[in-house]
């Protein structure tokens, strides 16, 4: 028994595809942008809080101790931005969280189908809706109401609460949509085995389904406040413009520092505010914006990396 | 690329006096189309495929079979280097077409595909028209004139021709499973292959569909190469001229049991693990 | 008492007790059900007391006080008392115009188009002649004459000069028109109440103004749709290019997890630092490219590297992630047996990209494209930072002209005390909301589609 092999037709050898290659390196230039993107912000926010705070005028101590942000006396401190910033998040996250998550709980464990397609479009237009819109919202509306309910001289026209609860609205589809894919991992074996033991449908939403989906509702939860600490217009437009300067000790802590009542500057409002205005290049003013926005960018990345563990922690779990 | 029929094979005359699934006696002299030569297949640091040294006979059937998992599949996807597309995969050892090693890096295997074709096992139609189903990989191949000729040409070699032809234009899914299998075949056909892989082609087809493939396969014969990946026994034994059988190891890898003509190792398999999966006493 | 008596009498209260217990549970979870369905009510509130609000400003009345009344002017050139303005020749509005403005103002006006293709009213015609001699000619040199509106324009612009004085919401003047009245009657005895819709076809067309009464969001609107075109062509393109790779090409390997972790990250970038890096890069670092003046044109000297480029590229990297991420998840919905049906055939992999996967993907890359679109236009934080104008009047020219877009127009309008601003803040709001609803409409008909036929 012999055998042979086919002599060789036609060659097999490598074509050069010279589009190909290229195709290729055009594709692969299109998606590395998106790091030129990223040394980009670290590159000229870095380099523009370091020339603040290599500056004179300010100091990276300064920065992160004084209570005061009067750039007309070369008072950089950011604690004036950084509270009032907080005081709208810890608003939006007070209306947030509750709303978003008992509407991802309707909508997962007990929405009809109809009920369902209802809700669902009502909170994409929520989300569709540009932040401006909402500022508007704020200005003409929630301010009013606040005042008409809390008193004129508890309320002041702009105050951080009106804008908190505010971006709070404009959060809840984030936190809904969010926190529902979260419950729709929990698989569906786990509430028939809570069902199958005698609970009911809110002892297995609040027992089985809830604590299964945690990770993923805390991811939710993390990148919301990121994206109330990065949102701009509603409290540009209704919080108040000029930074809230407070002294420990003269200053009640809750009469004014935390009041959420008062008018308050966010970082992103400042920075908006001055930006807006005139600004000239390598001015002390300029600089500062870039320190501010670089602590911003610190704050919502680290948060949304905090998120995406989170979110991969209950991949893991039942994926 | 001359002939229509058969491009890029030579024509010398084999002989080969083996009669599918009948006798014992083997050729005094074949050709070989394909030869796995100490053939490993990973995915990763899991191996797939174990030690295979296989050879292939021209315008032969030879099925593989073996129990679901053993690397059938892997091992066909690796004879023209469709696992290359699957990340983390790769091969050891020699796959030797017309004496070159498909492996080596001067390889092109777009063109390696282009000659070495393949079938799966859902039909899977491009969402086009059927004529553009067919012409297409023509097309990219660099053939532009008598389209029309050899769309026509794949469809009668594919027994979808009468058919098909008055609805060239419609959708390649507005047929049945059955034709979309087919017409899967005339596109494979169209860009000229030598060899046609077929991994389990009828696997989601019903069973007259089925019948009308096997027919079809031992029609193809005449001018191609087939290996076909089988989950069906009888099917081996009706469609086939040589079988191989795969197992897996305790590893999960798969070797080759044995090979053979299907004759042989259906009445007289050499080894006991054979005998016992196609008596059905397997695990 | 037996031992097995108390068992027994145990478990009957037990099974009592139970069932107590149970009815309880059952309507704590009652309870709860309504809670969750409130909760989920009050995001379904917040948008229709929104949109609500928003409309509530766009309509109402108006108490207009006007400089000269229309009555009187018409009188003065012999017509009835209750004639339009409109309905006057254009000769006799002209004549009120002599009458009315100074010869200075007419002469400007005539300048910029004349009144009359066969007579001059106040311009000099050796004047006019001369100054159209020189290089740059006034626009009446080569215009067609002014049309009747246009003058009748003028007129109410320049001698009606209506003022609005007072405004009311839509709710107020629909149900307490009474007190409105008296309220009004009382505080501006000159004024006029009229209902006004400040959505109106003149407010979409109109430029700019610093009067809320006559402004309107042309300039913007024109300045959204520049910013928006040059955002897509940058961004759109190079979105999908970045999918393709991610998706086709590269291999599963540390490069790709960075770049895909990074796409990710920079999706929850807070926009205001896209602003930040477009003022750094395009506005600063490229202002060369970016003000147009390396094209020697250098048409607004004002414009520095405050362009439409700018905004519309800063925009662009903006929804950069949100495009790639959209069409990574198109792309990764095309079924792989497509791909290995391509390549089985013996075609490259750019190939059966191009003609199997883009084909199948575009309804998804296209529905996410505009979505992300919807996004840009509704951007203000960054365009606030890289530099829009805070007034302009005439419409952008072109890729290097200063910018306003529409969500400014509204933030300037809204940051204003006057009741008035609010009011066509409101309006302008409409007309936004009006173009994002039909860009999301598109995408879900799109989307839908598409759902339909690969099922």
């Amino acid at each position: 028994m012999t055998s042979e092999a086919l002599p060789l037709a036609g060659s097999l050898r490598k074509r050069r595809r010279p589009g190909e290659a290229v195709i290729r390196g055009l594709l692969f230039i299109a998606a590395a942008l998106s790091i030129l993107t990223t040394v980009g912000i670290v590159f000229e926010l870095g380099n523009e809080a370091l020339l603040f705070f290599r500056s004179e005028e300010a100091s990276l101590a300064e920065f992160l101790s004084s209570t005061h942000w009067q750039p007309a006396i070369l008072d950089f401190g950011i604690w004036p931005l950084v509270l009032s910033t907080l005081t709208t998040s810890v608003t939006a996250m007070v209306v947030a969280l509750p709303v978003g998550l008992a509407t991802a709980i309707y909508l997962s464990e007990y929405a009809t189908p109809r009920v369902r397609g209802t809700v669902k479009p009502v909170l994409e237009i929520l989300a569709g809706i540009p932040t401006v819109v909402y500022g508007y919202f704020a200005l003409t509306f929630m301010t009013p109401l606040l005042r008409s309910i809390l008193g004129v001289s508890m309320v002041e026209i702009f105050n951080t609460a009106s804008a908190g609860i505010v971006v709070g609205i404009l959060i809840i589809p984030l936190v809904s949509s969010m926190s529902e894919d979260a419950l729709h991992a929990v698989p569906m074996s786990l509430r028939e085995a809570s069902f199958a033991v005698g609970a009911t449908k809110l002892e297995t939403s609040l027992r089985v389904v809830l604590p299964g989906a945690l990770s993923g509702i805390t991811a939710a939860f993390v990148v919301s406040i990121s994206r109330a600490i990065g949102e701009t217009m509603v409290v540009a437009i209704a919080a108040g413009a000029g930074p809230k300067n407070f002294t420990f000790g003269e200053d009640s802590l809750f009469g004014y520092i935390l009041n959420p009542f008062v008018a308050g500057e966010t970082m992103t409002g400042h920075i908006v505010r001055i930006s807006g205005g005139d600004l000239s290049y390598n001015s002390i003013d300029y600089n500062s914006i870039f320190a501010i926005g670089l602590a911003l960018f610190v704050i919502t990345l680290t948060l949304n990396i905090l998120s995406r563990r989170f979110v991969a922690r209950f991949r893991e779990v039942y994926e | 690329m001359t002939t229509v029929g058969k491009p890029g094979v030579n024509e010398r005359k084999s002989v080969d006096l083996s009669v599918p699934g009948r006798t014992t006696t083997e050729a005094a002299t074949y050709t070989v189309a394909m030869e796995a030569v100490d053939l490993n297949a990973f995915y990763g640091k899991f191996r797939a495929v174990r030690d295979v040294n296989l050879s292939f006979r021209d315008r032969q059937i030879t099925a593989l079979i073996g129990p679901s998992g053993c690397g059938k599949s892997t091992l066909l996807r690796t004879l023209n280097r469709m696992n290359d597309l699957v990340p983390g995969a790769r091969a050891e050892g020699e796959v030797r077409f017309h004496g070159q090693n498909i492996f080596e890096a001067s390889v092109d295997p777009v063109e390696l595909r282009r000659r070495v074709g393949m079938v799966f096992q859902k039909p899977n139609p491009f969402p086009k028209t059927i004529y553009q189903n067919v012409a297409w990989g023509a097309r990219i191949n660099g053939m532009r004139q008598n389209l029309d000729e050899l769309v026509e040409y794949s469809l009668r070699q594919a027994a979808l021709w009468d058919e098909v032809k008055d609805k060239l234009d419609e959708s390649g899914y507005s047929l049945s499973g059955g034709q979309q299998q087919r017409l899967c075949i005339a596109r494979a056909i169209a860009v000229k292959p030598e060899i046609i892989l077929m991994d389990e082609p009828t696997s989601a087809l019903d069973p007259v569909a089925t019948l009308r493939i096997e027919e079809l396969i031992q029609e193809l014969k005449v001018n191609y190469t087939i290996i076909i990946v089988t989950h069906n026994m009888q099917q081996a034994a009706r469609a086939s001229d040589h079988t191989v059988f795969l197992n897996m190891d305790s590893d999960r890898a798969g070797y080759v049991v044995e090979a053979g003509t299907t004759g042989t190792l259906f009445t007289k398999p050499a080894r006991q693990e054979t005998e016992d999966y196609i008596t059905g006493r397997f695990g | 008492m037996t031992p097995a008596g108390t068992e027994t009498g145990g478990r009957a209260s037990d099974l009592l007790r139970s069932s107590s217990q149970m009815r309880r549970r059952q309507r704590r979870g009652l309870i709860a059900r309504f809670a969750l369905l409130a909760a989920l009510m009050v995001a379904v509130a917040a948008l229709v007391t929104l949109i609500v609000t928003i409309l509530n400003s766009s309509f109402g009345l108006v108490a207009v006080e006007n400089a000269r009344s229309p009555s009187e002017l018409v009188t003065s050139r012999g017509y009835a008392e209750d004639t339009a303005l409109g309905d006057l020749s254009k000769e006799d509005l002209v004549a009120l115009l002599e009458a009315e403005i100074s010869t200075n103002l007419g002469r400007r006006f005539e300048r910029e188009q004349r009144f009359f293709d066969n007579r001059l009213v106040f311009e000099d015609p050796y004047v006019l002649n001369d100054l159209c001699m020189t290089d740059e000619p006034p626009p009446a040199c080569y215009l067609p004459a002014r049309s009747h509106s246009d003058v009748e324009a003028l007129v109410v612009e320049r001698v009606v000069e209506p003022t609005i004085v007072g405004t009311w919401s839509f709710f107020s003047s629909t149900f307490s028109r009474e007190e409105i009245e008296a309220h009004a009657a009382e505080k501006y005895p000159g004024a006029e109440l009229e209902h006004r819709s400040w959505l109106s076809w003149d407010f979409v067309i109109s430029p700019q103004s610093p009067e809320p009464a006559i402004a309107g969001i042309r300039t913007a609107l024109l300045g959204s749709l520049w910013v928006v075109l040059i955002t897509l062509i940058f961004s759109f393109p190079i979105g999908v290019g970045a999918a393709i790779y991610l998706e086709e090409y590269a291999r599963e390997n540390r490069l790709t997890a960075i770049l895909q972790t990074n796409i990710n990250n920079l999706a929850g970038v807070p926009s205001i630092i896209y602003g930040m890096l477009g003022l750094a890069i395009f506005v600063r670092t490229l202002e060369v490219i970016t003000s147009g003046s390396f094209l020697g044109t250098g048409g607004e000297a004002t414009a520095n590297g405050r362009t439409i480029v700018s905004a519309g590229l800063t925009l662009g990297l903006l929804i950069l992630p949100i495009i790639i991420i959209n069409a990574q998840e198109a792309i990764r919905a095309v079924p792989g047996s497509l791909r290995q049906a391509g390549m089985a055939l013996g075609s490259t992999r750019w190939q059966t990209v191009r003609s199997h996967v883009l084909p199948n993907a575009l309804p998804g890359i296209l529905t996410g494209t505009i979505l992300a679109v919807a996004r840009a236009l509704g951007e203000t934080a960054p365009l606030v930072v890289v530099g829009a104008s805070t007034f302009i009047t005439t419409d952008p020219s072109g890729p290097f002209s200063k910018f306003t877009v529409l969500p400014i127009q509204i933030y300037q309008w809204t940051s204003r005390p006057q009741d008035e601003f609010r009011n066509i803040a409101a309006a302008a709001i409409l007309v936004l909301l009006v173009l994002l609803l039909t860009l999301n409409t598109a995408a879900v008909i799109l989307r839908n589609k598409y759902s339909r036929r690969t099922a």
